[in-house]
């Protein structure tokens, strides 16, 4: 065994952190590292700039712009980006509607959407929940009725992160209600967010951010050679797609970072004239965390050899990575919170400088990643997942 | 990186395994529990023949100079197995430090017989009302007629009956030193016991045990740093031993959970059921990292405090574990877990005793977070 990184491996860390460092603006460094939310205008700006570089999308297929990078390099510069407080690209383009147009798009599909998602053109956002339809996604309702050459789209989307800011959308819709299994009448169809009858509406949440959305369709005229992969087939789509890219979901580079701000803040917050970081029940909070997350981080690179070695994607066992990783991320949010004190009351920063803003957000970030444990499947589900495919329950 | 176990590794780890799936089987092992000694002379032979009691003493001393991570899949093996020959104690502690410490003379005295099996050694270090510290306080050492004087207390000796000679931690005027005493010498007093989980432990009364100019192993006064490293060395082996028994726990559990039916179905449909036998999967697979990380770490590293951050690291992930899996495991197998009849709640009660050897979660956080 050898758990260190090889030499060519950390020569690679410190390319893709120099670069990081002499390219990432300081502006956006600063919003991400004081918690607060980026533009559309931020992240599209960003995603320029990793294009120029063609890094925007490591892990395509090289014809298509991918870097040729190893499952490892790709790992590193994933952890290396949420190291240095660069923001990752969101994965609705580049890692979730590419990969399906890779795999299912037609040769027209690929050359319309993919070197646009490559170079941030457009900002993509996913239409999956539905109000009825969230862990049990094949409930899903929203029509999409064949007229002609298009598709009339009816329904609702919820929960659409950053829908506010799309240009497009990729959505699961039903094809067919009269279907035997619900799975076999949903397709993948995507949409301009342009086209007359669609809107967004903002779901505010209890950190008073605008992150999420509900998107309504309303007679929506769609080309049907939007439509991805075949008509009522979009459940294949959709499990391809839950079953990729899932080794980032441990977010270990990200935590590593918030462990530091949050060593930090401890290290300054007092009690009783003394820091926090020395009170025993604080350090013995603070340790556990720390450990879990050194656990966390071996396991991913488990997963990760694992896929060295047997060149296939990683199991259904890599749940683990997405359980324990946003807890970890979600005890980490509460530390911070409790690390604030009484400080952590007031929503936004106080103008005679007593609370910054960095302070302020404390509180709303808890209340923010209570949203973990719920997306992408949530833990009820990954534990679900590991129950049936990899414990045979 | 790469997480593969060498060939060498790998062939030793499955002759192990194999060997204990045929020799020491839950029955084979109750009857070495419940004979005198509580060890198996044939068992420990066949450690010794296959190589495990050299495998970590050095090259100089007919060893094979490897470290933790040589051991680790061992390890796991005998967890799963609840071994209870004193292994650790007489390769990672007691063994380990006579051939780091010892003199040419005293290494050749000792280390041939540990490594064909003929001759055992055991550690006595800790001491009543000290709890986990291993510095000595009430054994005293003082210059006698030709050698030392010793005298005071130890307890909880891990395999002191078994042992022909017993590496004692005393305090001389200069410092902590360890020595080399005879199991049968004159002042010498052994009160036995079994403990909860299978092993064989005493107490160890010294009385003014008269030993040579000898029997001091290393330098007078700077035994401290050797006993920390290898307590931590045992304890990195300990945590990947506990793996194997997290493992163990685990499958019995997840078997169990298959078979038994209760309101005409299988308990394995029950999906609250299902997510608390997920839980104990993923702390073990968290614990095995951790016991991967530090087996890594105490075999490449040579800062002491770096060494002991990842051991007291990896030794809380082990004890909350350990606890839980042992916890749940008998819960989920409901009143039959209570039962002396069933493997599980033997690995219950060796898991629970993992959990606090060489120091519980607490103690290692506090070690942990003053390392920080």
């Amino acid at each position: 065994m050898e758990l260190n990184y090889s030499s060519e491996e950390q020569g690679f860390r410190s390319e893709v952190r120099e670069w990081i460092a002499g390219n990432l603006p300081h502006d956006i460094r600063e919003k991400v590292q004081n918690y607060r939310g980026l533009s559309k205008e931020d992240y599209l700006r960003w995603h320029k700039i990793l294009a120029v570089k063609g890094w925007s999308v490591p892990h395509w297929p090289q014809e298509w712009g991918g870097t040729g990078w190893n499952i490892t390099q790709r790992y590193i510069y994933d952890e290396e980006f949420a190291l240095a407080g660069a923001p990752g690209l969101p994965p609705f383009g580049p890692a979730m509607c590419a990969s399906v147009l890779l795999k299912f798009g037609t040769p027209a599909q690929k050359d319309q959407f993919l070197p646009r998602i490559r170079e941030g053109d457009d900002f993509w956002v996913q239409g999956y929940s539905e109000p009825g339809a969230g862990s049990d996604l094949a409930a899903l309702k929203m029509r999409a009725d064949r007229v002609g050459d298009h598709y009339v789209i009816n329904g609702q989307k919820i929960w659409t992160t950053l829908g506010h800011y799309g240009d497009w959308i990729f959505c699961l819709v039903r094809t067919d209600s009269q279907a035997e299994k619900r799975q076999e009448g949903i397709s993948f169809i995507l949409m301009d967010m342009k086209t007359p009858g669609i809107t967004v509406r903002p779901l505010i949440l209890m950190d008073g951010g605008h992150e999420v959305n509900e998107i309504f369709f309303d007679n929506v005229k769609v080309p049907a050679q939007n439509l991805v992969f075949e008509e009522n087939k979009g459940w294949t789509v959709a499990k391809y797609l839950l079953g990729h890219e899932r080794m980032g979901s441990g977010s270990v580079g990200g935590s590593r970072r918030e462990l530091a701000a949050l060593r930090a803040l401890a290290g300054r917050e007092l009690k009783n004239g003394k820091p926090l970081l020395e009170d025993v029940r604080f350090k013995d909070k603070l340790s556990r965390v720390e450990i879990e997350l050194d656990a966390l981080e071996i396991t991913s690179m488990r997963f990760l050899d694992q896929m060295r070695r047997t060149g296939q994607p990683p199991g259904a066992d890599v749940s683990m990575l997405k359980i324990r990783g946003t807890e970890v991320q979600q005890m980490i949010t509460e530390l911070a919170m409790q690390a604030a004190g009484p400080n952590a009351q007031p929503f936004k920063a106080v103008d005679n400088g007593s609370i910054d803003h960095f302070t302020s957000r404390l509180a709303p970030r808890y209340f923010n990643f209570r949203k973990a444990s719920i997306y992408a499947g949530s833990n009820e589900i990954q534990r679900n997942i590991i129950a049936k495919m990899t414990l045979g329950l | 990186m790469n997480f593969d176990l060498t060939p060498e590794q790998q062939q030793l780890a499955d002759s192990v395994s194999k060997y204990l799936a045929n020799e020491y089987s839950f029955e084979k092992r109750k009857a070495i529990v419940h004979s005198d000694s509580g060890v198996s002379e044939t068992v420990w032979q066949t450690f010794a023949d296959m190589g495990l009691t050299a495998m970590t003493l050095s090259e100089a001393d007919d060893g094979f100079g490897g470290g933790a991570m040589d051991l680790m899949a061992v390890m796991e093996s005998m967890g799963e197995a609840l071994v209870v020959e004193p292994f650790l104690e007489n390769v990672a502690l007691a063994g380990r430090l006579v051939s780091r410490m010892g003199s040419v003379t005293q290494r050749a005295a000792l280390l041939p017989g540990l490594i064909d099996g003929s001759a055992r050694l055991a550690f006595a270090s800790l001491e009543p009302g000290r709890r986990y510290a291993l510095a000595p306080q009430a054994t005293l050492a003082k210059a006698g007629p030709g050698g030392w004087v010793l005298n005071g207390h130890k307890c909880m000796v891990t395999g002191a009956a078994s042992a022909h000679k017993l590496i004692v931690s005393a305090l001389t005027p200069v410092g902590v030193s360890l020595f080399i005493v005879d199991a049968h010498a004159a002042g010498v007093t052994l009160n036995p016991s079994r403990t909860v989980d299978g092993f064989r432990v005493a107490d160890v009364t010294l009385t003014h045990v008269t030993v040579g100019a000898d029997a001091l192993l290393g330098e007078d006064g700077a035994a401290m740093p050797f006993i920390e490293e290898a307590a931590d060395f045992a304890t990195a082996l300990l945590c990947a031993e506990a793996i194997g028994a997290m493992k163990s726990a685990n499958d019995a559990t997840l078997e169990y959970m298959k078979q038994r039916k209760q309101f005409g179905v299988p308990i394995a449909s029950f999906q609250v059921l299902q997510h608390r036998m997920v839980e104990m999967y993923i702390s073990t697979e968290q614990a095995r990292s951790m016991a991967i990380l530090v087996a890594s770490k105490v075999d490449g590293t040579t800062d002491a405090k770096e060494r002991a951050r990842a051991v007291s690291a990896a030794k809380i992930k082990i004890a909350d574990a350990a606890r839980q899996v042992s916890q749940e495991s008998v819960q989920l197998h409901g009143g039959m877990g209570m039962t002396e009849e069933l493997k599980v709640s033997h690995t219950f009660r060796r898991l629970t005793m993992i959990a606090q050897q060489w120091g519980d979660a607490d103690h290692h956080l506090e070690r942990y977070a003053a390392l920080t």
